[in-house]
């Protein structure tokens, strides 16, 4: 009994993505052979190489004008404007010690883990209700989640922006952790349902039998098989919560409490010339949180994104 | 030693008849409500509540601090006599029509070339869905000092090469400013749509291809009549969404131009932010995002019926 949800555990890993390209590697050999090196260097290299260096030539951009001395910024006749021989961390130095960047990165973290928190946790019960108890109407109310995750944050902001005010949360973070389950949770949910519907139905009959309470079966049997989808759902809720905008934007007021991505478009964005290096160091640290936990977690991620779609 | 293990610990209880709080607790209405709650709790404050109450606000003179009174359609009115609401109406379904068919032809083909044997294939994918994790914000803003109208990396790398004379007003001309947040858009959403598309290549089976091939089809041919149909539903559902984020854009136009040169990349939703939240006419604002809400339905009604009838094609049974 102990070792069996360990071995479903690895099945469900190896399901949520890496598996799938271990098996496609299995029969992709296939007719790859028929092609010769010439031909696939133009019909498969060389496209692939100009859309790649397209898609990350802004964040080599980003990271070299964090780097750059101000003058090499704006001359671009007498040094190549694309390397530098003297990094500087002068821009990176301003902005961790000389404005309230470091209090903006954790506000967007605390609001960030706050609200990812509070949508895993309604999404878990409201995904397994949905799946497993299948209570009268279950169906329907599926089918309003999923269209919830289509109504847009530019089309509720205007009413919310009144709702929060309405109730006192106003310039506060808990405007931003209140907010943010309602994009979050018709996602996860979704995204937990297509796990949750993998686990099989016999566990749970057996544990019911044994006298176990709904709570009990979905603590100590479901949750544990399918840690994989609430990675999966936990990291992508964070990713969108840290890339929120709208929201931010209109629920907060005040410089100490802004997020990062409003705060470096309002904050950092004056009539300076020599704001590029700042700017730009600020958005690359900006990102760099989620590009590392993305390191980490690729194929939850993918797993995630596509889950959502494929349901 | 095995009769003292037998032996039960304590006398058994009598089976007792199941009161009615115990059926209650095993009903699964009654235990599904409470699974339900802490979930409708939040969509109802703040999804289903809002949405009403901005169908209302549109109904209404409200501005910032001021509860407004009924007025009827006149906001509605308003907007229809306003040539800035049909520039910003233009301006979507542009951005929206011309970025969503470049991204899926783009991320089609992305997907398909990923979807090759190659070394480092599962580096490559990874490297390839940055742009799409990376905040818009924090990239848009990459993009503006790369669309800079003085010190712009493109105009410089043209004129080395000769081919202009002078810097090009990325986002300062009309024409040029839209192409650029459109060029923006594509980037940040190709990577989604290949990625999801990628995972739809990798269900179909390889000796479909080799059938084919051997019954002498070309490579047009292979994915024409094998690749696109066995994708199309996974083709609906993320042009759904892709049209849908599009349509609905706020943060990449906001970051690069704020709607300008004279209002020629005013998407409907910056202009609603616009109008309620700088303008303060909240009421105005809600009519303008309201607006949006027909497209939106248009646009999952047609995805929605696409997917039933490929179903119907396919033999699945109409669910």
């Amino acid at each position: 009994m102990t070792d069996l949800p360990t071995q479903r555990l690895d099945l469900k890993g190896v399901l949520s993505g890496s598996s799938r390209t271990a098996a496609a590697d299995d029969h992709s050999v296939g007719m790859s052979y028929l092609e010769s090196l010439p031909r696939r260097l133009v019909t498969l290299y060389m496209p692939l190489g100009i859309i790649v260096v397209v898609l990350l030539f802004p964040f080599y951009w980003m990271a070299l004008t964090a780097i750059k001395p101000d003058e090499q910024l704006l001359d671009l006749n007498t040094y190549n404007p694309f390397w530098t021989w003297n990094p500087t961390f002068k821009h990176i130095y301003k902005l961790l010690f000389g404005s309230y960047y470091p209090l903006w990165l954790w506000n967007t973290m605390y609001v960030a883990v706050c609200s990812t928190v509070l949508s895993i946790f309604a999404s878990v019960l409201a995904a397994y209700a949905i799946v497993r108890l299948r209570y009268r109407g279950a169906q329907w109310v599926g089918g309003l989640i999923f269209l919830s995750y289509l109504v847009p944050p530019s089309i509720l902001f205007i009413p919310l922006a009144t709702v929060v005010f309405q109730y006192g949360l106003f310039d506060t973070p808990f405007a931003l952790i209140l907010t943010y389950p309602t994009i979050l949770i018709p996602f996860s949910t979704w995204l937990l349902m297509g796990y949750f519907k993998t686990i099989p139905f016999e566990l749970e009959e057996c544990a019911l039998i044994d006298g176990a309470s709904r709570w009990q079966i979905l603590t100590k049997i479901v949750l544990p098989l399918a840690i994989p989808g609430l990675i999966s759902a936990f990291i992508f809720c964070f990713t969108l919560c840290w890339n929120e905008f709208i929201y931010a934007l209109t629920f907060l007021t005040s410089v100490q409490n802004k997020t990062v991505p409003v705060a470096i478009v309002n904050e950092f964005v004056d009539g300076d010339v020599y704001r590029w290096g700042s700017l730009m160091a600020g958005a690359l640290a900006g990102s760099l949180p989620l590009v590392i936990l993305y390191a980490f977690f690729v194929e939850h991620y993918v797993s995630a994104m596509t889950g959502a779609v494929k349901e | 030693m095995a009769d003292v293990a037998l032996q039960p610990r304590t006398a058994r209880r009598p089976i007792r008849e199941a009161s009615r709080w115990d059926l209650i607790k095993a009903n699964r209405n009654y235990l599904g409500f409470w699974f339900m709650l802490p979930a409708m709790v939040f969509l109802v404050l703040f999804l289903a509540y809002p949405l009403g109450l901005g169908i209302w606000i549109s109904f209404t003179d409200a501005r910032i601090g001021r509860p407004g009174a009924f007025v009827g359609l006149e906001n509605y009115e308003w907007l229809w006599g306003d040539s800035i609401f049909w520039l910003s109406v233009f301006n979507t379904l542009l951005y929206t029509s011309v970025a969503s068919v470049i991204k899926f032809a783009i991320g089609l083909y992305l997907a398909l070339l990923l979807n090759e044997n190659m070394p480092f294939k599962a580096m490559l994918r990874a490297l390839v869905l940055i742009p799409f994790i990376v905040p818009t914000v924090l990239s848009a803003l990459a993009f503006w000092w790369i669309f800079d109208s003085q010190f712009s990396i493109i105009s410089w790398s043209l004129k080395q090469m000769g081919l202009i004379t002078d810097n090009i007003n990325f986002l300062g001309d009309v024409t040029w400013a839209r192409i650029c947040v459109i060029f923006a858009n594509i980037w940040r959403g190709v990577p989604f749509v290949a990625i999801t598309l990628l995972a739809g290549l990798q269900t179909v089976s390889p000796s479909l291809y080799e059938a084919a091939t051997l019954d002498g089809a070309t490579s047009w041919q292979r994915f024409r009549f094998i690749t696109y149909p066995l994708l199309t539903p996974i083709i609906a559902v993320v042009m759904t969404f892709s049209v849908l984020f599009t349509f609905t854009d706020f943060q990449l136009i906001w970051a690069m131009t704020r709607g300008g040169p004279v209002n020629a990349t005013h998407l409907m939703a910056t202009l609603s932010y616009q109008r309620a939240i700088i303008g303060g006419v909240l009421g105005e604002g809600a009519a303008i995002s309201n607006a949006m809400i027909p497209f939106l339905l248009a646009a999952i009604m047609v995805s929605w019926f696409g997917l039933q009838r490929r179903k119907w094609q396919q033999g699945e049974n109409n669910d």
